[in-house]
């Protein structure tokens, strides 16, 4: 845990410790790290999105009837299957699902009852809804206790998010290319700095332009993917990405088709498509997911806005993923959650279990969600 | 000599308690600026010493009794501080949508030259906002008042970057948060409730009967009163959204306006409370009353308060005597501020150096430690967005985190020793500071001991 060697490093023994770390270290490092390994990014959308207006039920009268101003018209929708369609602003990601390589559950998230973003958000990072005790993040107990390369696990951001802090060394960074410490006498005081960013300086993973026509867009979320994509390419041992994307509190003037909504996803979606078809083959051994806090309500408010809701969807693609389909029990917009929000179906858990079983091969979830028993839903082969 | 002292009295701010024994009343004087300020400058320990420790946090807590001209005489070279917040929408802001409307009207798809111009101009009401809290920050007399200003704008947190809050901002500090941070509770939370930058941030302005807005009526439960805990439903939440539609903002003047046209007229129960049909602005103003003086907002108040001046997780003992406090003296923001600073868990040796350094605390420290004189304070704000907590720029209502676990990792700290390295080699544009050894200031600022207060 960064923080406690931290606190232990005003004693004169860290110092003598940081002198002992020589390039050895690095080399076993890298000979760890094996080319193919597999990869989980997960994404969390901030403020919490409308995911009736992402995945839109457009064959359900009611959600018409709910949003006289802000549905995605019938129209507008792309098909998905037949009841549900996506928003048009999503239209990169739509030949995926198609080939099938990524799929979306829905009616998913968390039982507990909170509307606090807050203290939802910290639920879900957490891992474990309702109860507030938690020191970590369910990521951070998900990655093994041997410790196979310091960049295993990479917050892009400049704090490190709930879901990864816990024991196990995660690495916050905005910008690898400034991922690194201008005067060496410091290494003695930090040296797992050092270690991570020598790994990074011999990798030199900035120098990978993104493959196959990629164009990712200039916003955070594109950046951040971005140098997701260039620590895979570069073998530096990452098992675990995560970054976040904040600007989905839509309660006034949302916007159906167009307006603020539709420029968010159409940032978001560019974002996830530029990066799918930049690691092209190589995103057999990535899947990519994503969350957010909480759904908004069915009805619309009457700021042509949507205020904190339930349920919500999850955007699941990558290797193994058994896409083209919409995961989960639909609940139905009639028969609502207190009367006014999308009603859960599936436990956001239920979708990570089966991600960090398969994907990252954790073998036992007992500690990563403790006290709750997982129900796989075969979203990956 | 001052020079060569720089680094290691950077090392001493932190490190140098001995926990074993009583503090000192260098100790005392010592752990008093590394928490009522924003970092001791060189000589500052003797100038407390000199006071009386005691003294000298009675003066901090009556900010008005300080003389601090330099800062005023400064902040004279910046307009846009003393304009009203109607002034500033109409020079600053009023142009750009203008500029978007002809864009609109003229079917462009891409920024007009015009509007690029007129947001151009409208720059300047940030940089002089950022500028005026960054100086006050570093060279403020009233250094107390300065933590305080930040810890209520915090808890009552607006976002620069939704819609035209970044206009309004520079109001809201100067005549929302300041006049109130040493007042009563009740009056700060008026005076936001009725502020157009909360007003438009939590989308109350546009909340009016039979369309109604959520977004201010939950968070002035949770976030700014009775916090997460405090006992109200969802329920509360809709009824209380009811009881504050009409709560606006007058476009024309900027300022708060009660529209009895759209508010709910409808009888309304919060919180027990009841309210008969036909009633208008008085139902608000009741229950601001209500939350302001609830045994719930009490304890809220006074934990966040233990958290910042105290530790992460302060002893329960302490909240419950602060919170007593708050509500024996009617919400007095100044005997609960006293309540937390005198009680003996603050003096505890376990109490000092406990606290992580957020990067607004750090950043101004450090130029302070090397007695900086900052010409251009850009540079800093700059860091500040590096080191992840630009100023004004916390986008979720919560605010930034004042727990020190979320601040510290690696590539934060890397991120801190390089502003250490580029501090002490006088690379900040428009920074300048007397540094005799370079890589000694750099190490001690940039080292673990000095990321603590």
């Amino acid at each position: 845990m960064i923080d406690r060697r931290f606190f232990l490093k005003s004693s004169g023994l860290a110092l003598v410790a940081g002198g002992l770390l020589p390039n050895v270290f690095v080399k076993m490092a890298n000979a760890a790290t094996t080319r193919g390994k597999k990869v989980l990014v997960s994404i969390f959308q901030r403020g919490a999105v409308d995911g009736l207006n992402v995945v839109v039920p457009y064959g359900e009268t009611a959600y018409y009837a709910a949003r006289p101003t802000i549905a995605i018209p019938r129209e507008a929708v792309l098909d998905l299957d037949g009841f549900f369609g996506v928003h048009p602003a999503l239209a990169p990601l739509v030949p995926y699902f198609k080939d099938k390589s990524l799929g979306f559950v829905h009616a998913v998230g968390s039982p507990d009852a909170t509307r606090s973003h807050f203290d939802a958000q910290d639920f879900m990072e957490s891992g474990t809804p309702g109860v507030k005790s938690t020191q970590d993040g369910f990521l951070s107990r998900a990655l093994p206790s041997k410790k196979t390369s310091p960049l295993r696990a990479v917050a892009f951001g400049t704090a490190l998010p709930r879901i990864l802090s816990g024991k196990a060394d995660a690495v916050a960074m905005t910008n690898i290319a400034q991922f690194g410490v201008r005067m060496p006498e410091f290494e003695a005081l930090y040296p797992e700095a050092f270690e991570a960013s020598r790994i990074l300086k011999a990798a030199d993973p900035t120098a990978l332009q993104p493959e196959n026509g990629a164009q990712y867009p200039t916003n955070p979320l594109g950046n951040a993917l971005k140098q997701i994509a260039q620590l895979i390419k570069s073998d530096v041992g990452l098992e675990v990405a995560f970054t976040d994307v904040g600007g989905w509190d839509t309660h006034a003037g949302e916007g159906g088709a167009q307006g603020q909504l539709a420029n968010n996803l159409r940032q978001f979606s560019d974002a996830i498509a530029a990066f799918t078809r930049d690691l092209g083959s190589r995103m057999g051994d990535v899947v990519l997911v994503t969350m957010s806090e909480f759904g908004r309500t069915v009805r619309e408010n009457g700021n042509r806005g949507t205020d904190h809701g339930h349920a919500n969807f999850m955007l699941v693609a990558g290797g193994g993923v058994r896409g083209g389909k919409v995961y989960g029990t639909w609940p139905g917009l009639t028969n609502l959650y207190e009367n006014r929000d999308l009603q859960v179906t599936t436990d956001f858990r239920d979708v990570f279990a089966e991600l960090l079983t398969k994907q990252l091969g954790v073998a036992s979830l007992k500690s990563v969600f403790p006290s709750y028993d997982p129900k796989p839903r075969g979203i990956l082969a | 000599m001052k020079r060569l002292a720089l680094a290691a009295f950077a090392l001493s701010l932190a490190a140098g308690f001995n926990s074993d024994s009583r503090m000192t009343q260098r100790d005392r004087a010592t752990h008093a600026l590394n928490r009522l300020t924003f970092g001791a400058r060189p000589g500052d320990v003797d100038k407390v010493l000199d006071a009386g420790v005691d003294r000298w946090i009675d003066q901090q807590l009556h900010p008005e009794s300080i003389s601090d001209c330099a800062v005023e005489a400064r902040l004279q070279n910046m307009p846009t501080l003393r304009l009203s917040n109607g002034e500033i929408i109409d020079a600053y802001y009023k142009p750009i949508v203008q500029a978007r409307r002809m864009r609109k009207a003229e079917g462009a798809d891409a920024d007009t030259a015009e509007i690029k111009e007129a947001r151009q101009k409208g720059r300047v009401v940030v940089e002089d906002l950022v500028a005026q809290r960054i100086i006050r920050a570093t060279q403020s007399e009233r250094q107390l008042n300065e933590v305080m200003v930040d810890f209520w704008f915090n808890h009552f947190n607006v976002f620069i970057g939704k819609g035209p809050d970044r206009f309004m901002l520079t109001s809201y500090e100067r005549d929302t948060i300041r006049p109130n941070v040493w007042g009563r509770f009740e009056d700060l939370l008026r005076a936001t409730a009725k502020s157009p930058a909360m007003l438009f941030y939590l989308d109350n302005a546009r909340s009016r009967a039979g369309a109604i807005n959520e977004n201010y009526a939950r968070e002035i439960m949770e976030l700014h009163t009775l916090g997460v805990d405090g006992g109200y439903t969802q329920k509360d939440v809709t009824e209380l959204a009811r009881v504050f539609t009409g709560w606006s903002i007058d476009p024309r003047s900027g300022t708060f306006i009660f529209r009895p046209r759209m508010h709910d007229r409808g009888a309304k129960s919060v919180l027990g409370v009841d309210f008969p049909a036909g009633g208008g602005i008085e139902e608000g103003e009741k229950m601001i009353h209500i939350l302001a003086h609830s045994r719930a907002t009490a304890h809220h108040i006074a934990l966040q308060l233990c958290q910042r001046l105290v530790s992460d997780n302060p002893p329960k003992a302490l909240v419950d005597r602060v919170a007593k406090k708050f509500l024996a003296s009617d919400g007095d923001l100044r005997q609960t501020v006293k309540a937390v600073i005198a009680s003996p868990e603050f003096w505890d040796p376990k109490t000092v150096t406990a606290k992580v350094k957020p990067p607004f605390e750090y950043v101004i420290s450090a130029v302070r430690a090397v007695n900086a004189t900052v010409s251009n304070p850009m540079p800093i704000a700059r860091a500040l967005q590096q080191i992840g907590e630009p100023l004004y720029g916390a986008q979720p209502p919560t605010g930034y985190s004042d727990r020190g676990d979320v601040w510290i990792n690696t590539g934060a700290l890397m991120n801190r020793m390089n502003f250490a390295v580029a501090l002490a080699n006088n690379q900040l544009p428009g920074v300048r500071a007397d540094i005799a050894d370079p890589k000694a200031t750099a190490l001690a600022l940039g080292g673990p001991e000095f990321q603590r207060q």
